[in-house]
């Protein structure tokens, strides 16, 4: 996969990732992990058109019980900071709320990221309280405050059930300035092109939801990555290469020292690690080796080489992926 | 197809600093000055985007339009303030064109029995 997108690179005349880094005298290597992000499964109950994991209702790599055990042991062998427990939905993976109870305990934040409608589904009864009783933050998937560029990339009618569900957390004290309790959105563009500033598109936020009622706690945006569903919609509506363009256009040097991926270390549904959720999608195995995390007694060390590819432009763009 | 086949070009828009050549002075202190008014300010950049994107319509520029619809989206401007911005273009245009009639009345007036 990585080769097919250095492959369209060459093709358009960008120069490759590496050689970037290179000419900009940058390495990315790994500072002190202190996140630990969790996969816990592709299922999810939209089939979102920016989805770099290609997640969906028909995807049955589900996280077992055995695979969370190892998750539960490596987070008992090593304090994070913070784990992050994503998807696919990960509301729908029998077990999701013993391995939050368990979890809970061994760090000093626990985030669940949602679509928010799989909170809504029979699967999932029980989950908002859940998350409310174990202080959870919730890191809420909403790409715009328009309806339609919402339901163009998460599908029909989703936009009205995220605001019912955005209301119901609300009513459970998520996002009311005070309860400390934090809803997080996360904004993906709608479309091949970046995200709006961070600040910016988080004040427009406020103010648009607050006309529906809604408060939430912090927005963070993200440009999408030119893999998985994404990248398949790039080729098909010709716009692969010019976001390609766009992308490495806006490589941004100053970003690079504070990638996600520095700090983050990140488990895949069937256990093995990588660098970050991207790097799943890519095939890109953390220290060039399939490891499975029950393997792991200690955080990675500082200085090891992060595994890159081409789709490393879409969190060095701009603001970054920080 | 060759470059000259079309009097638009996509491609065409990143070749507009080509202007620069043979009056690089003046280009520079246009685009000097394009960058300043762009900049935040009393507007922001997304306001300026908007405004732009009207603008754009007004004068009926492929480039413009192009480049700040980009622009819009990218500064978190959704489609619906973007269809209304062209809408204000829209009524400015047509509302110029409309109060004009108010010249034909006093004309036809003068000149009629």
């Amino acid at each position: 996969m990585p080769e097919e997108l250095r492959k369209k690179i060459i093709e358009a005349g960008i120069e490759p990732f590496e050689q970037t880094l290179i000419r900009n005298e940058l390495a990315l290597t790994r500072d002190r992990t202190h996140t630990l992000q969790v996969n816990v499964g592709l299922v999810c109950d939209l089939s979102c058109r920016h989805c770099h994991l290609e997640a969906g209702p028909a995807r049955a790599e589900i996280m077992t019980g055995e695979t969370m055990d190892a998750v539960v042991g490596y987070a008992s062998r090593v304090r994070f900071d913070t784990i992050d427990i994503t998807g696919g939905a990960p509301e729908l993976v029998p077990g999701i709320a013993t391995l939050l109870q368990r979890l809970a305990p061994l760090t000093g934040k626990l985030i669940v990221r949602t679509n928010l409608v799989a909170l809504e589904r029979e699967e999932a009864r029980g989950l908002m309280q859940l998350y409310h009783d174990l202080r959870v933050t919730i890191a809420a998937s909403l790409p715009s405050t328009n309806a339609s560029q919402a339901d163009s990339q998460r599908g029909s009618g989703v936009w009205e059930k995220s605001l019912d569900v955005l209301r119901k957390l609300n009513g459970l004290g998520y996002g009311v300035p005070g309860s400390g309790l934090e809803l997080d959105l996360v904004a993906n563009p709608a479309g091949a092109f970046l995200p709006a500033e961070q600040i910016q598109a988080e004040n427009k936020y406020k103010r648009d939801l607050q006309k529906s009622g809604i408060v939430f706690s912090s927005l963070f945006a993200f440009a999408n990555m030119p893999l998985g569903r994404f990248r398949g919609w790039l080729e098909r509506s010709g716009n692969l290469e010019g976001y390609l363009h766009t992308l490495a256009g806006r490589f941004n040097p100053a970003v690079v020292c504070g990638l996600m991926c520095r700090s983050l270390i990140s488990v895949s549904w069937d256990g093995y690690l990588y660098d970050c959720d991207f790097n799943q999608a890519a095939g890109l195995n953390h220290g060039a080796v399939r490891r499975h995390v029950s393997e792991m007694m200690a955080i990675p060390e500082i200085g090891t080489p992060i595994a890159t590819g081409d789709h490393c432009y879409a969190c060095t763009a701009g603001s970054g992926f920080t | 197809m060759t470059d000259m086949d079309t009097y638009y070009n996509p491609a065409d828009l990143d070749k507009f600093g080509e202007i620069g050549k043979d009056a690089p002075d003046l280009a520079r202190k246009f685009f000097d000055y394009y960058g300043a008014v762009f900049a935040d300010g009393a507007l922001t950049v997304r306001e300026k985007a908007l405004v732009a994107l009207g603008v754009a319509h007004a004068v009926q520029c492929p480039y413009c339009i192009d480049a700040y619809t980009r622009s819009c989206l990218e500064n978190g401007s959704n489609l619906e303030e973007m269809t209304e911005t062209v809408h204000v273009a829209n009524a400015i245009r047509g509302g110029a064109s409309l109060v004009h009639g108010v010249q034909m009345r006093k004309i036809a007036e003068k000149i009629s029995l």
